[in-house]
């Protein structure tokens, strides 16, 4: 596998005094689109479909994988990256943003789409639902949690691997854009604590 | 973050925030008509937030184009690519409405609402790597 130097913070100069290596990588990796292919492709057909188990298999699935995925990435990977080496935390990056760029749109489009016709299919987006009101409150917790991903979480993503590929990344950025990234991640992971109350009161009734 | 990092930043319009704005204006009215359909629903608010937040879209791009030198190459680098992800996104949620027999002026809204979110995501992203392209 081919590596890059990456210059130490505060390493001025034409040369870097202080190298890191990181592993060559691909932004979005290739290799997972077929995956994301299939896993689209299954949710058109869970709609075209508009059966209760696979809608509710792509649903909840789809959602313990968003969820779960947020709340360690916010709360258990967040704290640890933070504490790791740069040379560590540097490898670790390289090997776990490309998939992020993958796995959360994918998992989050499933999870609403599939969502969505459950809902419409169940009649629990009809106001006349007795928990109506959950449903709405699912509609906007979501919602506040997708502006803070596309706004904030998503580009930090893909600009901090943009700027990893570059031949002399500039490590203060790549630090500013991990804590914003880590930071929205740990946001959105608190606004999952509201959609597991949401989601079990919509279940038990 | 270096003097050029930061003079970089300076001189940038506040591109993130702006679509923020424009994005949870068209969360807003999607939660809105969602919150209703498929009863009848007054389209008027959803079409408010729709104009505002394409408003802002049009005001994110006309100020990234007043800035002086910015890196169009990497920010179209990036967008293209962008923008065919969240349209195919785009395009499930669609897909996920006309299977429901969506019609009529809350299709319209939310069709518009779609457009204005796959185009301005790839905005943000295309944005947030291009500002570092010199870093």
């Amino acid at each position: 596998m081919a590596h890059a130097a990456v210059s130490a913070p505060g390493v001025v100069g034409d040369g870097p005094l202080l190298a890191l290596e990181r592993p060559d990588f691909q932004i979005v990796p290739r290799a997972g689109l077929p995956i994301v292919a299939v896993v689209l492709a299954l949710t058109i057909a869970g709609i075209a479909v508009n059966e209760e188990w696979p809608l509710t298999f792509l649903h909840v699935v789809g959602g313990a994988a968003w969820t779960v995925i947020d709340l360690f990435l916010g709360f258990v990977l967040g704290p640890i990256i933070g504490r790791m080496s740069i040379p560590a935390r540097v490898e670790f990056t390289t090997r776990l943003m490309p998939k992020m760029v993958l796995i959360m749109p994918t998992v989050v489009t499933v999870t609403l789409a599939a969502g969505w016709q459950l809902a419409t299919k169940l009649g629990n987006t009809h106001t006349s639902y007795a928990l109506h009101g959950w449903i709405v409150a699912s509609y906007i917790v979501v919602g506040i949690m997708a502006v803070i991903a596309l706004g904030l979480l998503e580009p930090a993503n893909i600009a901090v691997l943009v700027e990893m590929k570059k031949p002399r990344p500039n490590p203060e950025v790549i630090e500013r854009l991990m804590k914003r990234f880590i930071y929205t991640a740990g946001a959105t992971g608190l606004m999952q604590v509201a959609t597991f109350v949401i989601m079990t009161k919509l279940a038990s009734g | 973050m270096s003097e050029q990092d930061r003079g970089n930043t300076a001189r940038l319009p506040p591109v993130t925030q702006v679509g923020m704005l424009s994005l949870a204006m068209i969360v807003a009215g999607g939660i809105y008509l969602s919150a209703h359909i498929p009863e009848h629903v007054s389209l008027t608010p959803a079409i408010v937030l729709l104009c505002g937040s394409a408003l802002l879209l049009a005001g994110n791009l006309a100020a990234l184009a007043r800035v002086e030198g910015f890196p169009w190459r990497r920010f179209f680098e990036i967008a293209r690519w962008a923008l065919v992800a969240y349209l195919i996104i785009a395009g499930m949620i669609e897909y996920a409405f006309l299977r429901n027999n969506l019609s009529g002026g809350p299709l319209v809204v939310l069709t518009l609402s779609l457009v204005v979110f796959a185009v301005h995501v790839p905005v943000l992203i295309s944005f947030t790597v291009a500002r570092f392209a010199d870093s």
